[in-house]
C-alpha cells in the first residue's frame, strides 16, 4: 500500500477496542478499504512489512483467525511464523512470561497473541519490545473481529452511526460481543444485546446497551443482526436447558429475522453451529454477510499490521 | 532477670479504658508494672533502663487473627522467622497462623512442632489455628480437644469453606463442648464457581468470571442458623460487603456468640484497584465495590466488625506473574496493617483508639489472651508509633520473604518505631 493520508494510529499495541478513539478506528477502517482493493488484485503482494518478522502465538487453537493473520502478514511482505504453544512449551511447564521472553529474544517485530485467559495479552505486551496484537484473550476482547465487523457493516450500509445492531446469544462468554459493543458505541450505533439472562454478564445494564430477553423485542427495527456462537458444553443444562429449547427461542431462523427491518443483514463471527444459534437457510441467504466477514478479516488485519508497523524502529 | 524498662514521655493509648494521655510505662519481668502520667524517669528504680518515646504513641501490640505463614511446607514463600520479623516491624506481637500448610495443622504433633519452631525462630508470639477438618478436606472433624490442649488457639479450615451444612453442624456441636472458637471463611464454593473477582460491571468489562457477594452472604446466613442451633463460639473470618454486615448485626442482636473480621485490604481497596489485571489485588474473598468498602470501614468504627486482620498471604513471583485468573490469591499484610489502618485514622473515618480496639484489644479478648491492653499485670506487648512520618512504601524494604503487597508504592503516613514482646524490644526503626 502507498502511504495513506489517514492519521497515524497512536498506539504501539492493539490490545483491545477499549481506549481507542473514533478517529483511531476510522483510520484503521480506511486503511482496510485499501487492503480490500489490494487483496482483490491478482498481484496481492506488498512490501510494507518486508524484512519484518511476525509471530502468531496461539495458546488456543484457531484455524480461521490464525490463517487470516498469516495471510495478512504475508500479503504485506512479512516473514510469518506460527507457534501453537498449547502443543509445546506449556506442556513442559513453561510460563507465559517465559514464552514471552524467549520469543522476544528472537527479535520479532509483531506478535499476534491468542490466549485463553483475560488480560494475558496485556501481561505479555508489558514484557516484550515489539508490537502486540490481541487476537482474543479469554472472555475479554477480540479487537480485530470487531474491526472487521465494522468494516463489513460500513461497506454494506454506508455508515455505522445511527444503525440499530442487535448482538444475540452467548454475550456472557463472548469477547467478540465485548469488543463489538465498545466499537459500535464509539462509532455511534445503537447497540442491543439479546439473550436469556443466564447468558448475560453481570452489570450489562451499565454498558450503555439496550438489554432484551426475547428475540421479537430485540430484533424489532434492527439493521444488523449479529449472532454469537454458543459453545457445545454450555448447551446441555448448564446455561440453557437444551439445543432444542435454545434454538426455539434464540436461534435465528427466517421467521425471527422477519421481525427485524426488511433490509436487515445477518452476521456471525464463526465458526457457526448450524441449527443451534443460526438456521442454515438464514446463514446462506442473500441477507447474510458471513462470508464477506471472512474476507474483511484479512483486510482489517493487514490494516492493523501496517498501522502498528509505522511505529516500529526504522519504520 | 532483666532490669526494669521505663518507656517515658509516651502518648499512652489503651482502647479498653479509653486512656489517651501523656505518661510513662514501666515494664518488669515481661509485664506492665505501672503506667500513667505520674510514672516518670526520676521516680524509677536505680537499675531501670529508660527509653525516651519522644511523645510518640505507645499502645498495645497488635493481635493478628489471620495470617498464612507457609511453615511447614511452603518455606520458599515464608517461614516463621521471616513472618514474625515482618510482624515485629509492623507492630504485631501475636500472630494467629492458618492451618493451610503442608501438611495441614490437623494433628496435635504439628501444633507442637509449630510452637517449638516459633519458640526457636520466631520473634513475636505465634498461635497456631488448627484445622476444622482432617487435611482441610471438609469431611472429617479433627481432634478438637487434643488440638486445643496442644495449644491450638482456634479452629478453621483457613481459606476454605465447609460446603456440607450437615458436617458443619456436627463440628459446631462437638466444638462447643470444648468451648472452641470456630473461624470460618464464608464463601459458598458452588456460587463462587470459577469466579476470580467481584461480580459486576467491572468483571464483565475485564472479561473475568465474577464472584457475587451473595456467595458470602448466603453461607454466612446458613452459619448463623447453625450457631443458633449449636451455641458454638463462631467467628466469620472475613466479611467483605454491606449485606453481610446486616447478617452479623441481626445475629448479634439475637445474642448469638458470633464475631467477625475484615481484612485491611478490604478496608483499603476496592475492585477498581485491579485496574489493568493487577494480580497483587487478587484476593479471596475478592475486593468489592467502593460502597461495600465504606460500609466496612464504618462497621469497624462502630465495632460491628470486631477485628481487623492482615490476611497475610505470601505468594512468590511465579504465582503472581500470571494471567489474572490463573494467579494465586492473597497479599502480604502483617507489616503494613497498622500503617494502612492509620490512613483511615488520618482520614478521620476511625479513631486511633478504634484502630487499636480492632487490631489489638478485641482480637485478644476473642482469643482469651491476657494482652491487647495497657494495664498493670498485662504482658508488655507494645508498639511505639510515630504518627507523622510520611513515606513511600518500597516492597524491597519489607521483611517478608514474598513481596506481593498491594501497597507497592503507596504513600503512607506514620511508622512503627519500636515493637516489644514481653518487654523485649523485637523491632526498632533506625530513626527511633
Amino acid at each position: 500500500m502507498i502511504a495513506s493520508s489517514a492519521p497515524t494510529f497512536p498506539h504501539r499495541h492493539l490490545l483491545g477496542i477499549e481506549g481507542l478513539k473514533a478517529s483511531d478506528i476510522l483510520g484503521l477502517l480506511d486503511l482496510a478499504e485499501e487492503a480490500v482493493t489490494v487483496s482483490r488484485q491478482v498481484e496481492k503482494k506488498r512490501s510494507v512489512l518486508r524484512g519484518r518478522t511476525q509471530i502468531n502465538l496461539f495458546f488456543e487453537a484457531s484455524t480461521r483467525t490464525q490463517s487470516s493473520f498469516e495471510i495478512a502478514g504475508k500479503r504485506l511482505g512479512a516473514d510469518v511464523m506460527n507457534m501453537a504453544v498449547s502443543s509445546s512449551s506449556i506442556k513442559k511447564g513453561e510460563t507465559l512470561l517465559d514464552t514471552a521472553a524467549t520469543l522476544n529474544a528472537m527479535r520479532p517485530d509483531l506478535i499476534v497473541v491468542r490466549h485463553h485467559a483475560a488480560g494475558a495479552v496485556h501481561l505479555l505486551a508489558r514484557k516484550v519490545d515489539c508490537s502486540v496484537i490481541n487476537a482474543g484473550d479469554g472472555e475479554h476482547e477480540h479487537p480485530t473481529q470487531a474491526l472487521l465487523d465494522a468494516l463489513t457493516i460500513r461497506r454494506n450500509k454506508g455508515r455505522i452511526e445511527g444503525l440499530v445492531v442487535a448482538i444475540c446469544g452467548d454475550v456472557l462468554h463472548s469477547r467478540v460481543a465485548r469488543s463489538n459493543i465498545l466499537l459500535l458505541q464509539t462509532l455511534g450505533a445503537r447497540v442491543r444485546v439479546v439473550a436469556p439472562s443466564t447468558l448475560l454478564p453481570a452489570g450489562i445494564d451499565r454498558f450503555g446497551v439496550e438489554v432484551h430477553r426475547n428475540m421479537r423485542e430485540g430484533l424489532k427495527d434492527a439493521d444488523i443482526v449479529m449472532m454469537l456462537r454458543l459453545q457445545r458444553e454450555r448447551m446441555k443444562g448448564a446455561f440453557v436447558p437444551s439445543v432444542k429449547e435454545y434454538f426455539r427461542y434464540f436461534g435465528l431462523d427466517a421467521e425471527k429475522l422477519s421481525w427485524a427491518k426488511s433490509d436487515a443483514l445477518v452476521m456471525h463471527p464463526g465458526p457457526m453451529n448450524r441449527g443451534v444459534e443460526i438456521d442454515s437457510e438464514v446463514a446462506d441467504s442473500a441477507q447474510s454477510l458471513i462470508r464477506e466477514q471472512v474476507e474483511m478479516g484479512v483486510a482489517v488485519r493487514m490494516a492493523v499490521l501496517e498501522a502498528l508497523a509505522r511505529h516500529l524502529p526504522n519504520g | 532477670m532483666t532490669a526494669p524498662k521505663l518507656f517515658a514521655n509516651a502518648r499512652l493509648i489503651d482502647p479498653l479504658t479509653g486512656r489517651d494521655e501523656q505518661g510513662g510505662l514501666l515494664v518488669h519481668h515481661g509485664l506492665i508494672a505501672d503506667l500513667g502520667p505520674s510514672v516518670k524517669a526520676d521516680a524509677a528504680p536505680d537499675d531501670t533502663e529508660i527509653i525516651d518515646c519522644q511523645g510518640r504513641v505507645l499502645g498495645p501490640g497488635l493481635v493478628d487473627m489471620r495470617a498464612f505463614v507457609g511453615e511447614p511446607g511452603a518455606e520458599h514463600r515464608e517461614t516463621i522467622a521471616t513472618a514474625t520479623q515482618a510482624a515485629a516491624a509492623g507492630g504485631v506481637t501475636t500472630l494467629v497462623c492458618m492451618p493451610d500448610t503442608n501438611p495441614a495443622i490437623d494433628d496435635p504433633a504439628i501444633v507442637d512442632f509449630l510452637l517449638r519452631r516459633a519458640r526457636d525462630t520466631g520473634v513475636v508470639r505465634i498461635l497456631p489455628a488448627a484445622a476444622l477438618t482432617r487435611g482441610l478436606a471438609g469431611t472429617e472433624m479433627t481432634e478438637v480437644g487434643l488440638l486445643k490442649e496442644a495449644g491450638a488457639a482456634a479452629f478453621t479450615d483457613g481459606a476454605r469453606s465447609i460446603r456440607n451444612a450437615g458436617i458443619f453442624r456436627r463440628i459446631l456441636t462437638y466444638a462447643r463442648d470444648f468451648d472452641a472458637l470456630v473461624m470460618h471463611h464464608t464463601e459458598d464454593p458452588d456460587l463462587v464457581g470459577s469466579g476470580v473477582m467481584n461480580a459486576g460491571e467491572l468483571s464483565s468489562r475485564l472479561g473475568l468470571p465474577g464472584r457475587h457477594t451473595a456467595a458470602e452472604t448466603i453461607m454466612l446466613e446458613r452459619d448463623m442458623r447453625l450457631v443458633e442451633l449449636t451455641g458454638c463460639r463462631y467467628h466469620a473470618a472475613s466479611v467483605t460487603c454491606r449485606a453481610s454486615l446486616d447478617v452479623i448485626r441481626r445475629a448479634k442482636e439475637m445474642g448469638l456468640p458470633v464475631s467477625c473480621g475484615a481484612t485491611i485490604n478490604h478496608l483499603s481497596f476496592n475492585e477498581g484497584d485491579i485496574g489493568d489485571y493487577r494480580t497483587f489485588f487478587k484476593l479471596s474473598p475478592p475486593l468489592r465495590s467502593e460502597d461495600d468498602r465504606q460500609a466496612l470501614v464504618a462497621a469497624v468504627a462502630e465495632g460491628l466488625i470486631d477485628v481487623v486482620v492482615s490476611d497475610h498471604n505470601p505468594q512468590d513471583v511465579d504465582q503472581k506473574r500470571q494471567p489474572f485468573a490463573e494467579a494465586a490469591d492473597g497479599a502480604i499484610g502483617v507489616e503494613t496493617m497498622l500503617i494502612a489502618g492509620l490512613r483511615l485514622v488520618h482520614a478521620e473515618m476511625l479513631s486511633l483508639a478504634g484502630l487499636f480496639a480492632a487490631m489489638s484489644a478485641r482480637p485478644s479478648r476473642r482469643l482469651g489472651l491476657a494482652g491487647g491492653k495497657l494495664a498493670k499485670g498485662a504482658p508488655a506487648d507494645l508498639v511505639e508509633l510515630d504518627l507523622g512520618a510520611p513515606w513511600v512504601l518500597d516492597p524491597a524494604q519489607l521483611k517478608s520473604r514474598s513481596k506481593n503487597t498491594p501497597f507497592d508504592g503507596a504513600r503512607l503516613q506514620g511508622r512503627v518505631t519500636r515493637t516489644m514482646v514481653g518487654g523485649s524490644i523485637v523491632h526498632e526503626a533506625s530513626s527511633a
